[in-house]
Order: C-alpha cells, then structure tokens, then sequence
C-alpha cells in the first residue's frame, strides 16, 4: 500500500462481498440452526478443533524424532500410536505413514487428485497445495519446485515425490539441520516448518544466537 | 507401519514389476491419468481398504480392495527427469494393476 494517497483513500475499507459460495455456506448453517441439528455451540466446538490441529503438532513430532531415537522408531513404526503418546489425536486419518528424509533421500507430498493432507497433524493444507500449478509441477518438476522454496538438490540426491491418491496420508521427517545439538526441544520445534513436513524445503537452519 | 497395514494382502509383493491399466470410465478413480499406462514396481504392500469407487457413490466399497505403494522412475513417466533418481511414487489399488515384464 503505497502513503502517497490522500486521506480519504487511506480510510476506505476493503469491501468483503461474500462469494456465491460463502453465501451458501452461511445460508446452510442457518438452516441447520432453525431446524435444531446443531446449536452455536457445536459450531464453536468445531471451529475450535479446526483451529487447535496446526503444523504445530507436525513440529512437536518431528523435534521430539530428532532428539529420541527411540521415539523415531516408533513414530516410523506406528505413527498413530505415536500422536497419541503426545497428546495428538490422529485417529482420524486412515493410515497415517512418516517419510525419514536423509543426506541421500528427500521425499515430497502432492496429492494430484485433490487436496489430501495429513490435517491432524498440520492443520488446514496452504493454499499452495491445493493449486493446479504445485499438482502439477510436484509430480513432473519436483526439483524445480523445491528450487522455488529454496532447496537446491545435487543429482545424487533422490527425491520420492508421494501422490497421496488414497488411503495413506504422508508426512516427511525432515533432517536435523546441522549445528543444533544443544537446542532445546521447543528451540528445535522452531526450526520445523510446515513446508519441510509437505516437503517441498529442509528444516530451517540454526539461527545464529542473537 | 500402522495398524490397518497388512504386508501379507494381495497378489503382488515388493519388487514385483506392475503395469498401469489404461482405462478411462467415469467416477471416482483414485488413479491418476499420468501413470495409466505406465510401468513401475511395488514398493510396499500397504493392505486392504474400502474401494473409493463405490464409497463415493454410497456402496459399501466391498470387495475391500488391495492397496499399494507403487514407484516410477520420473523419466519411464515424464519421459525425462532432472535427475537419475528421481521417482514418482503413487497409491495404487490392485484392479488397477497388471504384472509386467
């Protein structure tokens, strides 16, 4: 936004004009509303849930594998049981299968049908994902989309695009970035960003201390 | 692995050489074009689930169907790949699939 304007402009509000189907929406929850299926309060609850699955609980997964081998273990064995045992609720995904990314291997999740995500684990997909251009180019171009998010591979490297068409959701363990032995686990939670869970970047680098 | 996974379901085992089918029907297919056709290997054995072309339509989606993870090499796909390695790997159920050479 450019100050240059005069101030009649600078106080003009953005008009939200609700979308053919934004109307909808709101028009069937009101109907469900009048009818008695469901009360504010359910909607609430829900909204909340929505709200509380973020790639908040992705990061605690992926710190807590980096500094327990043991618990890397069972979280590549059995991811569900894994969420459990911190707190997260993934039961809701059918199949649910972790991609350990190394020196050697980097692994990447499309879903070229549609929008499949491991939600539970990273909240709502970005929009990114769901756009024609990332389905497309992460299945033919993979190295090329990474480039974009600022991974450049060698050629030694083998990236394992995963279409999650079906039943399994994915979610990539990233590699520990270099240099963070004795971060803390929540320091180290900051540096797993969602994009290295999709897989479409590393982990963050170490920052250096401020 | 998680607990619906059975290893021991289906036809084909891991490093069994599969072939794509080519066919075009109306529904909910969960195979995606750009590998109808295509030669890849079974990568893993992932068990049996609810066929989605009949979930989708209100059936029961019996017979359960086999799921597999099934790899491609980027080029045997695209026709070419940045890099030798590269692979494309994509669930596929088992009707979806012949054994190849």
């Amino acid at each position: 936004m450019s100050d240059t304007h005069g101030s009649e402009q600078a106080l003009e509000h953005p008009k939200h004009e609700l979308s053919y189907y934004a109307k909808r929406i709101y028009a069937i929850r009101d109907l469900l509303l009048e009818k008695g299926v469901l009360d504010e309060k359910d909607i609430q609850c829900q909204i909340e849930y929505q709200e509380a699955r973020s790639p908040a609980n992705g990061a605690k997964l992926v710190a807590r594998a980096w500094t327990d081998p043991a618990f890397k273990a069972r979280l590549i064995a059995d991811p569900k049981a894994a969420c459990l045992e911190m707190g997260i609720d993934a039961t809701s995904i059918n199949e649910f299968v972790v991609l350990e990314n190394t020196e050697k291997v980097r692994h990447m999740v499309v879903c070229t049908l549609c929008s499949c995500y491991p939600r539970p684990i990273l909240g709502r997909p970005p929009d990114w994902y769901k756009s024609f251009n990332y389905r497309q180019r992460a299945v033919n171009d993979p190295r090329g989309v990474m480039r974009e998010f600022g991974l450049t591979l060698s050629d030694d490297v083998e990236v394992r695009v995963h279409d999650s068409t079906a039943d399994i959701r994915y979610l990539v363990l990233p590699l520990r970035p270099k240099g963070t032995e004795t971060l803390s686990q929540p320091d180290l939670e900051k540096l797993v960003t969602r994009d290295s869970m999709i897989g479409v970047m590393d982990a963050l680098p170490a920052l250096p201390k401020a | 692995m998680g607990r619906a996974v059975n290893e021991a379901s289906g036809k084909f085992r891991p490093g069994d050489r599969v072939r794509v089918r080519f066919e075009d029907r109306p529904g909910h297919i969960r195979t995606p074009w750009y590998v109808r056709g295509k030669s890849g290997w079974v990568e893993r054995v992932y068990g049996d689930f609810h066929n989605p072309e009949s979930l989708a339509y209100g059936g029961d989606g019996l017979p359960t169907r086999t799921l597999y993870l099934v790899a491609f090499n980027q080029a045997d796909v695209f026709g070419a790949a940045e890099a030798p390695k590269d692979k494309v790997l994509v669930d596929i159920y088992e009707h979806w699939l012949d054994p190849a050479a």
